[in-house]
């Protein structure tokens, strides 16, 4: 028996409940998510994404219903560190080198120095910046401080891969080579992806399924399977892959009508 | 640097006897008016500079010796500095200990921060007093009271800049030790006291200035027989007589208070320098 990866249940999330300002962020939410999926979640702003987001990675509790994470409840599964986060910043701790900022989540695990330093050449590799360890973050661009997050992020092996817009801040080409990038990453470590983006073209490009959500409160409107098979860059070309883009793109609208 | 130094030392000093020239000139008017000039230009208000800094080698009594002014400040100075010293890693590390506490605690930070700037409204020469008939009940060197009142100065800027510097990492990176399931002690060593290092360095400056400040008032509200405190007081009462030799004391702090900012300059840029090293 194969155990899900998340199973997000009658979720609801109110923030500031009882004051003025109370708003309904989600509400009815219901997701099943295999294990080596990629999942996009795509809607307008104010649609609860990044909440969704953050009530799986047990950032935030659910007002209401119940998330649960390779068959354990979610704050379980991050005290047991089955996440690895990537946020839009990279966020990486300018007063430590490359290599150290990838160490950091080995550090708090306990690892010997020397399997550190191991792991951090390994995943220096995997993101192809095996020259970058000695430098500091402030020397890197901006795409390479993002890759350097995601190494950070996977250095420990982490089960589920949450992230949040990560590429939002990149220029475009940048953004479809570092797609690439973590595509290759996601098949050669087989890890499960939720990934955050307003882009609907990455979305297409990058997910198994897309998970359209509508705004005030947030629900799930419709949830688009996209099958490309095995992405090159070609693939952004193929007419599938418009197929895909153009199905989610008449979500997002009817998501804006109201419907 | 040391150029730098000596280049403002050479203006002030200019600028001194500038100032003095004119003034004997136009009888302490400004020039073309019947307007006095703030501060009177005779030999008592502002002695010749040459005669300041000749005053710091003429020779002075302490007690049955004699030796020049220069070494007897500099041996004041030494006192001075060690109650300095002592207050000032006082205060850092109540300052720091305290920025803890209202870190972990909204109600402490909401509870003590408004006493905390309060404190600093209390007149160091009322608290002195209460400061030293404590410690002289507990059998506490005068010295250590001094420190006390030095550290009470210190602490304050340590505490509300280590605290805004505890209080500076983004959401993103406390939700992210957050994900790693980090303790709140973790997260503290491992990311709030690192991104606190940009507001913690200048706070540490103004500290040191302080506990010189702080050392001296204190020394001269205890009435304390050493320490540059007592220098100024005794020079200040005889300063109809010689005012050169107030001010050469006054020198003698001010160098003091220099030492220890570059001091604690020296060590930011060791840790700074390491970062530097790297980059180039």
């Amino acid at each position: 028996m194969s155990e899900a990866a998340v199973v997000v249940t009658d979720v609801e999330k109110v923030f500031g409940r009882g004051s003025a300002e109370e708003v309904m962020a989600l509400s009815g939410v219901d997701l099943t998510i295999q294990p080596g999926e990629f999942v996009t979640l795509i809607g307008p702003s104010g649609c609860g994404k990044s909440t969704f987001l953050r009530l799986v990675g047990d950032l935030l509790e659910p007002t209401a219903g119940s998330v649960d994470v390779f068959g354990k409840p979610a704050h379980q599964a991050r005290l047991d560190q089955d996440y690895g986060m990537v946020f839009q910043h990279a966020g990486l701790f300018d007063w430590r080198k490359v290599a150290a900022n990838i160490e950091l989540p080995l550090e708090l695990k306990g690892w010997t120095k020397a399997d550190r330093a191991a792991r951090a050449r390994e995943m220096l590799d995997l993101v192809k910046l095996p020259d970058f360890g000695g430098h500091y973050p402030r020397q890197l661009s901006g795409g390479m401080q993002q890759r350097v997050s995601i190494a950070r992020a996977l250095s420990f092996e982490p089960r589920l891969l949450l992230m949040d817009e990560p590429f939002g801040a990149l220029d475009e080409m940048t953004r479809e080579h570092m797609q690439g990038e973590l595509l290759r990453i996601w098949r050669e470590t087989g890890t499960t992806v939720v990934f955050v983006t307003h882009s609907i073209s990455e979305s297409a490009f990058l997910s198994n399924r897309v998970v359209v959500l509508s705004p005030r409160p947030g629900r799930i409107h419709s949830i688009v399977e996209v099958d490309l098979g095995e992405r090159t860059e070609d693939t952004r070309e193929d007419p599938q892959f418009f197929r895909a883009s153009t199905e989610i793109r008449e979500a997002l609208r009817s998501v804006e009508d109201g419907s | 640097m040391l150029a730098t130094t000596f280049v403002a030392v050479v203006l002030v000093v200019l600028l001194w006897e500038g100032y003095k020239w004119v003034g004997q000139q136009t009888d302490d008017r400004l020039p073309g008016t019947g307007i006095e000039v703030l501060v009177s230009t005779d030999d008592l208000t502002m002695p010749h500079a040459k005669d300041i800094l000749g005053e710091l080698l003429s020779d002075v009594r302490d007690g049955r010796s004699t030796l020049p002014m220069s070494l007897y400040l500099l041996k004041k100075a030494w006192f001075t500095l060690q109650e300095a010293a002592i207050g000032f890693f006082l205060g850092l590390v109540v300052g720091l200990a305290l920025a803890v506490l209202m870190l972990r605690w909204r109600v402490v930070e909401r509870g003590l921060l408004p006493w905390i700037n309060v404190s600093q409204t209390v007149p160091l020469i009322a608290l002195a007093p209460i400061i030293v008939t404590w410690g002289r009940l507990n059998d506490l060197p005068d010295l250590f009271s001094i420190s006390l009142i030095a550290a009470y100065l210190t602490f304050f800027p340590v505490a509300v800049s280590a605290l805004r510097g505890l209080q500076s990492p983004d959401v993103a990176d406390v939700e992210l030790m957050r994900s790693y399931a980090a303790s709140w002690w973790t997260t503290l060593f491992k990311l709030r006291l690192p991104a606190a290092r940009a507001y913690l360095f200048p706070a540490f400056k103004i500290a040191a200035t302080l506990s010189v400040v702080g050392a001296i008032v204190g020394e001269i509200s205890i009435g304390t027989k050493t320490g540059l405190g007592r220098a100024i007081l005794e020079f200040a009462q005889r300063y109809a007589v010689s005012p050169e030799r107030l001010y050469a004391s006054v020198i003698g702090a001010a160098v003091l208070g220099l030492s220890v900012f570059g001091l604690v300059n020296l060590v930011e840029r060791m840790f700074a320098g390491r970062d530097r090293e790297v980059a180039a």
